[in-house]
């Protein structure tokens, strides 16, 4: 393949790296992206690649995860559609200038927030979703005018080369350039000054990703793992539940970080359940998974020994084959797995699907709020009040009712963890802030000095009373409140004005109320 | 004894008996064999957050008033503690400190309704019949370091967003204004719920030990370097941070403008609290032209604001402490003082000082100035001060005095900062609906109003679906097929929610039109 013969030419020092790093910088500071058509022209560029290219795309993400064409299609590259198209659609409006209320002391003042590019952002992808994790945050950073290098992560080989291949052909070379090489390459660019990292991956790597950061005090994003749980109560569907359960699990051979990592259930539904999984298993994948064009498999060869040891010492219920020289495992489910187990302690990232028993919905609580907040809950419940119960008591970057993974599919919705499971979110318009540096702008006249006095020295009684009262009275503001308050006080106003007159009238001997009641008499009666 | 220890390592937990715990006990919380009197409050802090007593809006509102109660009855012992801090007068202090803070608490408690409502968002045609929305949610334990310039704005400001978000907060008042620590100390307990917002007071090794500790959310204010330790630290458990830096703002003078009244604005910017604010204009770029006027005109207001005799007079404030006062005066040395340039070590006294033809590689100009000492740096034209900016790091805060748009135009367009005010000095901050905060070296995160609830929130996204319409689904599932996919494509990019209302929007338009035709215009004719 020509982007394989492209990677034997590629020079191991880190001098690649940050020649990308400046020329990128350079790019930026040359006021390129500046305005709003440039951007948008990339994007349009970005969307090109994605639709011409789905095959090669494919074909790629075939050979490093086995994945079925149409699951790539479905999870990776609709999504990335739907946010360019997003982007595009809506880019002026995020990138407008948004008026801000004022207060007295600013009402004859311009007071805005506006969005305006960080600089130079590094996204780190990671090899689970090759594309849509590092092209869902380069939108963000394209929209948003920032430039961007793009590190896709070395273990999805194929999907690297093939972006690194790609991406120059269809945007700005210099502003957006990929990087690619292993864990010495990543250190090299973390040395650099960026202005923003976007790192997507696991916590510990996070820890010395952040770490890296501090030493120029780059904000970070990290979207981060953990161990997402799937709450199961004895009260719904179990056939239905099972069915989006074993999708989001073993979906990209449960390589996906916001899989339900384990199912927490009372034990007299474990059986059902299992079950049921079974059941759907058999649907999707048929009798034998390995021969299934739809069922991915492990990404190296030490993950696939990682995931192995995990699963040592338990007889699992169904599945528990496996193929070294393949890679493959198959879709596993573990019963009355001990809560302090290993498998239990870390993130399992395989199609391994251990049942843990809880008596109820407070158990399940404490269990879930015993560990780190996780990026994920699921929870399959039809009783809104303990729904309401669990969504108050716990903690989680994202949480859904009676469904697996779809809340990653809405734009709308901000996606990213809390705690150890990462920090800032992103998607649609959240992407675009993220990467954007909210600048307030308070633009004034010269005039009006007299107004100041207030604040200057000399101090005195009088001086320092007017200012309390400008900055506490009710009417400082433009708010809503204020508005009622001030049409409220003006009718009250009218009417007694009004009142007034007629009483003035009367005293001054005119007997125009008499005038006002006979002509209402007669005209009833 | 039990040890329980956090972050990477958890195989001690393995030796402990789980039984044993209380529901409160969570992997983070440290219970060693003797808890130092830091890690007790912060442990206490910690059990009371997970009591879940922050939950209910009430009791964050009671707090709040609380909050609003100690700052309006304590104000003689607040005002007390900075007069013998920092020499400020009682009616600076109520103006600068108390009532920006008082604004704040009024503010989260008339808004705090609609700040934690849930906000619903945007949905697609696959989530039509759910409920999607963004639910902000308490982080737990935030840590607020606060800073010596303002030792009571700064702090509390912070802490109305964390008691807004329902957080539990350990503050940490600055050691440097030991008397406004000691208050806080002592009187805030009285006021606020004792465990959940304790204070903390210690220097540089106390400080170390809380930041060794876990947090959810780390809020500091303070200096760059520190800024960068306070980073590393919280990297270690990934714990998100807000970082209020200084550096250099630059304050540009056209030479269009009202030398007069810009004298005045940037003199009272300037000098305020003895020049210790991180938004003070650091700097005075202008015309050479200029240079000579502006200067008349600062030593102008400077006699008018402060008398011939600042030192007695009781509206100027003093270095906080010796080690600055040697820091500040050993910057003037090299520079040509045109204004002022009184010291009295004794009393910590630096008279307003003015320095002209100040050339950018004094040593005046390599670091963050924090006293009153104000710089004339002579720039021959606006596209030399843009460079100048651009060449150093992100300001906070950049200020433009001009009445040209144009300018204006330029300088909003093509520099970057925290925020740009223009024909004034410092009255962003009082302005709750702007963000308040830096970029790059001056700071990560903004606050201020809604933005500190927001801060210190955790904006959690739900998506609430029943277990119904299990039929849709079934293009998701495996085995995967062409038509499914196309099914998918469907739903998920052409048939938008967007679209639909449009074309529905038309239809109806359509409609509407048909029959005004047939019921008019076709009768009639």
């Amino acid at each position: 393949m020509v982007y394989l013969a492209v990677c034997s030419t590629m020079s191991p020092g880190g001098s690649v790296e940050r020649q990308a790093a400046t020329r990128a910088r350079q790019a930026f500071l040359s006021g390129r992206t500046r305005p709003l058509e440039f951007r948008l022209q990339q994007l349009h560029a970005l969307l090109k690649m994605i639709t011409e290219r789905e095959t090669d795309i494919c074909t790629a993400l075939k050979q490093d995860l086995n994945r079925s064409q149409f699951d790539t299609a479905l999870l990776e590259l609709t999504g990335l559609e739907n946010e360019v198209r997003l982007s595009i659609e809506k880019l002026s409006v995020w990138a407008a200038p948004r008026s801000v209320e004022r207060s007295v002391l600013t009402l004859r003042d311009q007071v805005y927030v506006r969005p305006q590019p960080l600089g130079l952002v590094l996204i780190i992808g990671a090899w689970n979703y090759p594309w849509a994790l590092t092209l869902g945050p380069l939108v963000g950073a394209i929209a948003a005018g920032n430039a961007a290098v793009v590190k896709p992560s070395e273990l999805s080989e194929c999907s690297s080369l093939l972006l690194r291949a790609l991406l120059p052909r269809y945007l700005d070379k210099e502003l957006y350039p990929v990087v690619c090489g292993g864990v010495s390459e990543t250190q090299d660019l973390l040395r650099l000054r960026w202005d923003h990292i976007f790192y997507t991956g696991s916590s510990s790597v996070g820890q010395l990703v952040m770490e890296a950061a501090a030493a120029h005090l780059t904000p970070v994003t990290l979207e981060l793992g953990g161990k997402s749980p799937c709450y199961v109560h004895h009260d719904c569907n179990l056939r239905v539940a099972a069915r989006r359960i074993t999708w989001g699990k073993f979906v990209n051979c449960g390589q996906t970080c916001i899989a339900p990592d384990y199912v927490l259930c009372d034990p007299s539904i474990q059986n059902q359940l299992i079950d049921c999984i079974r059941l759907t298993m058999q649907e999707f994948y048929g009798a034998d998974p390995k021969s299934s064009p739809d069922y991915g498999r492990i990404i190296s060869q030490r993950h696939f020994q990682r995931i192995m040891s995990l699963m040592e010492g338990y007889t699992p219920v169904i599945g528990g084959q496996s193929d070294a020289a393949q890679r493959y495992i198959a879709p596993t489910v573990l019963r009355d797995v001990p809560p302090q187990s290993r498998l239990m302690k870390e993130e399992i990232f395989g199609p391994v699907l251990p049942l843990v028993a809880v008596s109820d919905v407070d158990d399940a609580i404490r269990f879930i709020n015993e560990r780190e907040k996780p990026l994920a809950l699921y929870i399959f419940c039809t009783d809104p009040t303990l729904t309401e119960k669990m969504l108050e008591q716990t903690s989680s970057g994202g949480v859904l009712v009676n469904d697996v993974l779809m809340h990653y599919s809405l734009s709308s919705l901000p996606f990213g963890g809390v705690g150890h499971s990462g920090m800032g979110q992103y998607h649609g318009r959240q992407s675009f802030e993220q990467l954007s540096h909210m600048r307030s702008y308070l633009v004034r006249s010269l005039t009006m000095e007299s107004v100041n006095l207030s604040r200057y020295p000399p101090q005195d009684r009088r001086r320092a009373r007017r200012a309390r009262l400008a900055m506490r009275a009710p009417l400082v503001d433009l708010s809503r409140r204020t508005f009622v308050w001030a049409v409220s006080a003006t009718v009250a106003a009218v009417v007694l004005a009004v009142a007034l007159l007629v009483i003035l009238l009367i005293a001054a001997g005119l007997n125009c109320t008499c005038w006002y009641w006979r002509g209402i008499y007669n005209y009833f009666w | 004894m039990l040890l329980f220890r956090c972050g990477r390592d958890i195989a001690p937990v393995l030796l402990c008996d789980w039984s044993s715990f209380s529901p409160v006990s969570a992997p983070w919380v440290h219970i060693s064999r003797v808890m130092s009197q830091q890690e007790q409050v912060v442990h206490r802090a910690r059990s009371a957050f997970r009591s879940g007593k922050t939950r209910s809006l009430d009791f964050r509102k009671l707090q709040l008033k609380n909050l609003l109660r100690f700052l309006t009855e304590r104000s003689t012992e607040i005002a007390e503690a900075l007069k013998k801090d920092l020499g400020k007068s009682e009616l600076a202090t109520e103006l600068f400190e108390v009532l920006g803070s008082e604004g704040e608490v009024l503010l989260a408690l008339e808004q705090l309704d609609t700040w934690a409502a849930p906000r619903p968002v945007e949905k697609t045609l696959l989530t039509f019949r759910d409920q999607v929305y963004v639910q902000p949610q308490p982080l737990g334990l935030v840590l607020i370091i606060g800073a010596w310039n303002y030792p009571w704005a700064v702090t509390l400001q912070p802490l109305v967003g964390a008691i807004a978000a329902g957080n539990a907060a350990v503050i940490k008042p600055s050691e440097v204004s030991s008397h406004s620590a000691k208050a806080m100390e002592e009187l805030l307990p009285l006021y606020l719920d004792q465990e959940l917002y304790p204070v903390v007071c210690g220097g540089v090794s106390e400080t170390q030990d809380l930041l060794r500790l876990r947090w959810d959310h780390i809020f500091y204010t303070g200096s760059s370097s520190v800024g960068r330790l306070v980073m590393e630290a919280a990297a270690a458990h990934l714990t998100p941070v807000t970082l209020e830096l200084g550096g250099k703002s630059p304050c540009y003078v056209h030479h269009d403008c009202n030398l007069r009244v810009a004298a005045r604005r940037i003199t009272w910017g300037k000098f305020v609290n003895c020049g210790q604010t991180c938004i003070a204009p650091d700097y005075v770029l202008c015309d050479p032209s200029i240079q000579n006027q502006l200067l008349q005109e600062i030593q102008r207001c400077i006699r008018e604001f402060y008398t011939e005799d600042p030192q007695s007079f009781q509206d100027y404030g003093r270095i906080i402490n010796q080690r600055h006062f040697q820091r500040i005066r050993a910057m003037m040395e090299a520079d040509t003082v045109a204004v002022g340039g009184d010291c009295d070590q004794e009393d910590c006294y630096i008279s307003p000082t003015v320095l002209q033809d100040v050339s950018p590689d004094s040593k005046l100009m390599q670091e963050e100035i924090f006293g009153p000492v104000l710089p004339i740096v002579p720039v021959p034209g606006l596209d030399q001060a843009i460079q100048f900016i651009n060449d150093r790091e992100k300001p906070l805060v950049l200020y433009v005095f001009t009445e040209d748009q144009k300018v204006l135009q330029r300088m909003l367009a093509e520099t970057s900062s925290g925020a740009l005010v223009s024909n004034d000095c410092l009255v962003h901050f009082t302005v709750s609906e702007l963000p308040f905060g830096g970029v790059g070296h001056s700071g990560t995160g903004s606050y201020k109003g809604r933005h500190t609830f927001e801060r210190l929130s955790h904006l959690r996204s739900v998506l609430l679906k029943s277990l119904s319409l299990e039929a849709v689904n079934s293009m998701r599932y495996p085995p995967h097929s062409q038509s499914k996919l196309r099914w998918a494509r469907l739903l998920l990019l052409t048939l938008t929610l967007r679209r639909l209302r449009a074309v529905t929007a038309a239809t109806m338009v359509l409609g509407l039109a048909a029959f005004i035709i047939q019921r008019f215009l076709v009768r009639s004719s």
